[in-house]
């Protein structure tokens, strides 16, 4: 399972730096959402993969460490999750303003002489 | 510790939270009251730092670290607030410059979209949440309330400048919160907390492979703070933006760039200090190679600019500049020399950023410029007269507060950046002999120079060699922010000693990282039955 998520995470992060670094504001967003997802499984995976551990002690058992996934990077997770979240509507709503004061949809606001 | 003065530090994040939240419901029809609000509260704001300040610097309670556990938790577990003399001054600075960039703003600046209250209180709880926060996630949360509203005010006054800028300096910030959600997670990993005091105890006691991963963590968190204090490879989106953004804005962004170099003193003296075993002083070396080239990139930038924005932006690239080099130089004795530079070059930059847009009305009358975008947001027309008294003497105003600004931003006497220069090149000269010193020194010189070339050069193109010049009108609430910040230079000048004294005592709040750490670790929370 570590090797999955890892790959997974790979795949993810990679994927984003290649669009991010793409000409179009479109690409770039795109971009910015795989890689804050990356992110967000990654600091996931920092309390350790677990299977059938919940987070949270259960009233009817007692605490030991052992029975539980560690709550921290979750609760981290869902911050980070929603902080980027916000901050990627943010730039969607930039992103459009943008394309209707410069009539185009290019990084830099204008179109280069040759483009592709 | 007394009881109620530990809970003050919540009030900086609280009251612009609040004030924020109450500007949103009035509607932007109602400028004066939405700006006398703001005010009121930014100058709250200033009382409470100057009460903090004054606070932890420990006349009453004898120690002189403040720490609040919110929620009543123990320091490592829950979230903690605190005040040492380093955090309440750069409040202090924060909440000064703001109240100069607010009044700035009233004459037109504010009513170019809508708001800008709102955005600018949220920004002052960003920065002041990331002062005073004890852990490395609510920096986070921090920063990112801090940034948020730094892109609603870069796009302020919406045009096509702005918009193109913003595109640049969201999508750089971003991915530098994507480095620092990594680096938080890494250090987590590595030694399962983060809280500040708490790190700092555990980095002493590390395994080699878990101190090779918390390596990794702070040089990835590293990316992220310089990319913020502009470092030289990662500070690309500077120039652009601080050009492009509103004066009122800009000055609030120069400061912005000095939260990201507050953030690497305090981790960097608190976490890779002398008593840091076998991590000490990790990073130093980079620090210092990228404080030169950024030092070297800032002159050759000012070198090469011509409008007032380059100049502004580059200068300030330059102040980062120095502040990560001699950082990175890593002898203690700097720290005090290298706080007044910081604060004096922040004020100066500041001024000069405000005072710029008033000198470029020498030429373009004020409204040309504000058309475009005035037209774009379906202003009403402003009554010409409306707001403040005009002062006489225009042209001798601007040129003397231009001349002030060019004194403090290049070092040379009488002003305040003299003093800062000369202390850092004396304390340079005295700690060590090595290459890295006389570099920094013939850097540091070198930097003066191109700013005296480069602000001369503009000055004379401004005043001596106006065609049409006309004396602008300007208004009072235009001309006494600008005076506000020229004067708090000139009193650093005068008050050299005793400040010196002050931040001495600041820096060696830095250096006994054992007081901060106990403070932290051993404020316990409040029982039930007191």
């Amino acid at each position: 399972m570590e090797l999955i998520l890892a790959l997974a995470i790979g795949i993810l992060f990679g994927s984003g730096v290649w669009l991010v670094l793409r000409p179009r504001s479109f690409q770039v967003i795109t971009g910015l959402l795989l890689l804050s997802y990356a992110v967000n499984l990654f600091i996931f995976i920092t309390g350790r993969v677990h299977i059938n551990k919940p987070p949270l002690t259960l009233p009817e058992q007692a605490a030991t460490a052992m029975q539980y996934a560690d709550p921290l990077p979750q609760g981290l997770v869902l911050t980070a999750i929603v902080i980027g979240f916000a901050t990627t509507a943010l730039y969607l709503v930039v992103l459009l303003g943008s394309r209707g004061l410069t009539g185009t949809d290019h990084v830099d606001g204008k179109e280069r002489e040759h483009d592709e | 510790m007394k009881p109620f003065i530990a809970e003050l530090l919540i009030l900086p994040i609280l009251l612009p939270l609040l004030t924020g939240a109450l500007l949103a419901l009035i509607n932007e029809r109602h400028h004066k009251a939405k700006f006398v609000i703001n005010q009121v509260s930014t100058l709250l704001l200033l009382v409470l730092a100057i009460g903090l300040f004054w606070l932890t610097d420990g006349p009453v309670t004898g120690d002189d670290i403040l720490v609040f556990l919110a929620a009543n938790w123990a320091a490592p577990f829950g979230i903690v607030l605190v005040g040492d003399r380093l955090a309440t001054l750069f409040m202090l600075l924060a909440a000064l410059l703001a109240n100069c960039a607010l009044i700035f703003s009233y004459g037109r600046w504010a009513r170019l979209g809508v708001h800008f209250h709102t955005l600018f209180q949220l920004l002052l709880m960003g920065i002041n949440g990331s002062l005073l926060t004890g852990d490395l996630f609510n920096l986070f949360v921090f920063f990112e309330v801090m940034l948020a509203a730094s892109y609603g005010l870069l796009l302020h006054g919406y045009n096509v400048n702005r918009i193109r800028a913003g595109m640049q300096y969201i999508v750089v910030n971003l991915i530098a919160s994507l480095f620092f959600l990594l680096g938080i997670a890494l250090v987590y990993a590595a030694t399962g907390t983060l809280n500040f005091a708490d790190l700092a105890t555990q980095i002493p006691l590390l395994a080699e492979t878990q101190r090779q991963m918390l390596h990794t963590a702070a040089a990835i968190l590293a990316v992220a703070f310089l990319t913020k204090s502009a470092m030289w490879p990662l500070g690309f989106w500077l120039p652009i933006t601080y050009s492009a953004a509103s004066p009122p804005v800009t000055a609030m962004l120069v400061l912005l760039t000095k939260i990201g170099i507050y953030v690497i003193l305090r981790l960097h003296y608190l976490l890779f200090g002398d008593a840091a075993g076998d991590s000490a002083g990790f990073g130093q070396y980079f620090l210092l190679l990228g404080g030169l080239f950024t030092l070297t990139f800032g002159a050759i930038g000012l070198l090469a600019s011509q409008d007032s924005g380059r100049i502004a932006s580059y200068s300030a690239v330059i102040s980062s500049g120095t502040l990560l080099a001699l950082m990175g130089y890593g002898e203690a004795i700097t720290l005090s020399a290298m706080l007044f530079y910081l604060i004096s070059s922040t004020l100066a930059v500041a001024a000069f950023v405000l005072l710029t847009e008033l000198i470029e009305r020498i030429y373009t009358p004020a409204d040309s410029v504000f058309a475009l975008s005035m037209e774009f947001f379906a202003m009403e027309e402003e009554k010409k007269e409306s707001a403040g008294v005009v002062i006489p003497a225009a042209m001798a105003f601007l040129g003397l507060t231009f001349a002030a600004c060019a004194l403090i931003m290049s070092g040379l006497p009488p002003l305040s950046g003299f003093i800062a220069k000369f202390s850092i090149l004396h304390q340079l000269l005295q700690s060590r002999n090595d290459i890295a010193s006389w570099l920094l020194v013939i850097l540091l010189i070198f930097a003066g120079l191109t700013a005296i070339i480069s602000l001369m050069r503009f000055g004379v193109r401004s005043f001596w060699t106006a065609q049409a010049a006309q004396s602008p009108r300007l208004k009072m609430s235009e001309a006494s922010p600008i005076l506000l910040l020229l004067l708090l230079c000139i009193t650093m000048t005068i008050m050299a000693g005793p400040l010196y004294a002050l931040l001495d005592r600041v820096a060696d709040d830095l250096l006994q990282t054992h007081r901060y750490i106990e403070q932290v670790l051993h404020t316990a929370p409040i029982s039930r039955n007191d």
